[in-house]
């Protein structure tokens, strides 16, 4: 029987960084999708788009180059590629909600069977919620990718039939990057692409809570 | 010669430079003169995203000034502890805050105010955050988005099916006051900005009542490339000029 290996959370950046095309403007969210931005293919021209209006994002500066006026989404300092532009609030979401973006890559806390996304706040009413441009880019990228844990860390499944936490959006999320398998969503279901090594699909099945159709190279 | 409502008599009688130029020079001495006028229970936009375009002179004037019963429009709701939007916060100036996003690592400000039901928030999405605030500038009664159709930020709002996709009803967001931060400014109130700096500050400009910017540098008339001006004065009320805030480097 093979070893079980999951996907690390390099490996999920690493491929959803392989799926990205030519030429695509793509928004990575705050935490792990940030990662992405590091495995891009050489060669491959992606522009990467920060809602609070930097189009053309590039890697964080070295300590002595950091210009304090460049911030990412997550007020991270950052620099700015040759070819990059500088737009307000307004103008930046306008692109967002306007379907301008080729993708979005998100967190989530669940995906629904047909794309439904939680992932900005919990039941904790404890914690005051934020939920900055999480709704926005939900509702207006191409697509919507999400890079997660296949479960929680107390084993219960991310991919459920109807999400319990606050959504975000409705049927927006197009495919998850998950620690165990990679899956398309659309409004019909869930259909799995690819599994991590290891793992076969009735234990994939064991651990998701909605139903999954084998998809041509996952058999 | 009026100097202080910007055009008051001025229709159809000024053709002269130089005597537009007098007419219009909206630069005050003062952050406390910048700020005269603003009373208890104003609604206040302040730009920023972090401490980027954030106009920290004019926020620690408005504390100075003692006023509250605020309603703050902004994204965050203080970054730093004891300092800026957060002491006001802290003060207990502030009955209401309009935002996407109140929380900020290590800053429990708002959390404990907020649990302890001494604040009122008002959470928007930070995109229908900005278009209702563009929305108030341009003279939009309300626009439809897909942002948080389904989710609970729509409860209680109206929904239609538009292009087979359901859409919130959201209004625009006016302010009495606007608080800006510009990289350089001329007389006129014609504003560029710096990096990242500019998010909310063109459309908080267009939005509120009394538009006031704190400015980095002072440009002459004509000195600012009339293709690279992004606020154009038409918006602006006051200017002060408050030198360059050393910014943190290194993030949140």
């Amino acid at each position: 029987m093979a070893e079980l290996l999951p996907f690390s959370r390099t490996d999920l950046a690493r491929r959803v960084a392989h799926d990205i095309g030519d030429g695509w403007y793509v928004n990575l969210g705050i935490g792990i999708p940030l990662l992405v931005s590091d495995f891009i293919p050489e060669g491959r021209q992606v522009m990467f788009h920060s809602e609070n209006g930097l189009i053309g994002m590039g890697p964080r500066p070295e300590p002595d180059k950091v210009d304090p006026w460049l911030v990412n989404a997550g007020k991270q300092n950052v620099t700015i590629r040759p070819g990059g532009s500088l737009i307000h609030h307004a103008d930046s979401f306008a692109l967002i909600r306007g379907g301008h973006l080729d993708l979005c890559v998100l967190g989530a806390y669940q995906v629904s069977g047909t794309g439904d996304l939680a992932n900005w706040a919990t039941n904790d009413l404890s914690v005051p919620p934020g939920v900055g441009g999480a709704m926005d880019l939900a509702a207006g990228a191409k697509r919507v990718w999400v890079i997660t844990d296949h479960t929680t860390k107390s084993g219960e499944p991310k991919l459920v039939e109807k999400c319990t936490y606050p959504l975000t959006a409705v049927g927006a999320v197009t495919r998850v990057y998950s620690s165990l398998a990679i899956i398309d969503v659309d409004r019909t279901g869930m259909t799995v692409r690819e599994m991590a090594p290891g793992v076969t699909f009735d234990e994939l099945q064991a651990q998701t809570g909605v139903p999954l159709r084998r998809g041509p190279v996952a058999s | 010669m009026q100097t202080d409502g910007p055009g008051a008599d001025s229709a159809g009688a000024v053709n002269d430079g130089r005597e537009c130029e007098t007419l219009t020079n909206k630069i005050v001495n003062s952050v406390a003169e910048a700020l005269s006028g603003i009373d208890d229970g104003a609604s206040v936009m302040i730009a920023g995203f972090g401490l980027v375009g954030q106009p920290d002179a004019l926020i620690n004037g408005l504390i100075e000034r003692g006023v509250g019963d605020l309603t703050l429009i902004m994204n965050n709701a203080g970054m730093v502890a004891g300092v800026g939007a957060s002491l006001l916060l802290e003060l207990g100036r502030v009955r209401k805050i309009i935002c996407s996003f109140p929380r900020a690592e290590g800053n429990k400000v708002f959390g404990e105010l907020y649990s302890r039901g001494r604040i009122e928030l008002e959470l928007v999405p930070q995109g229908t955050l900005a278009e209702r605030i563009r929305a108030a500038g341009a003279g939009i009664g309300g626009f439809y988005t897909p942002t948080a159709a389904g989710t609970m930020l729509a409860e209680g709002k109206e929904v239609r099916v538009l292009n087979g996709v359901p859409q919130v009803l959201e209004l625009p967001l006016h302010a009495d006051v606007a608080l800006l931060q510009a990289w350089r400014a001329d007389p006129l109130g014609n504003l560029t900005y710096r990096g990242t700096g500019r998010n909310f500050n063109p459309i908080m400009a267009t939005a509120a009542r009394l538009s006031i910017v704190e400015t980095c540098h002072l440009a002459g008339i004509g000195e600012l490339d009339p293709e690279m001006i992004v606020t154009p004065g038409i918006y602006i009320d006051r200017i002060v000029h408050v030198a360059e805030p050393r910014l943190s480097a290194g993030g949140n």
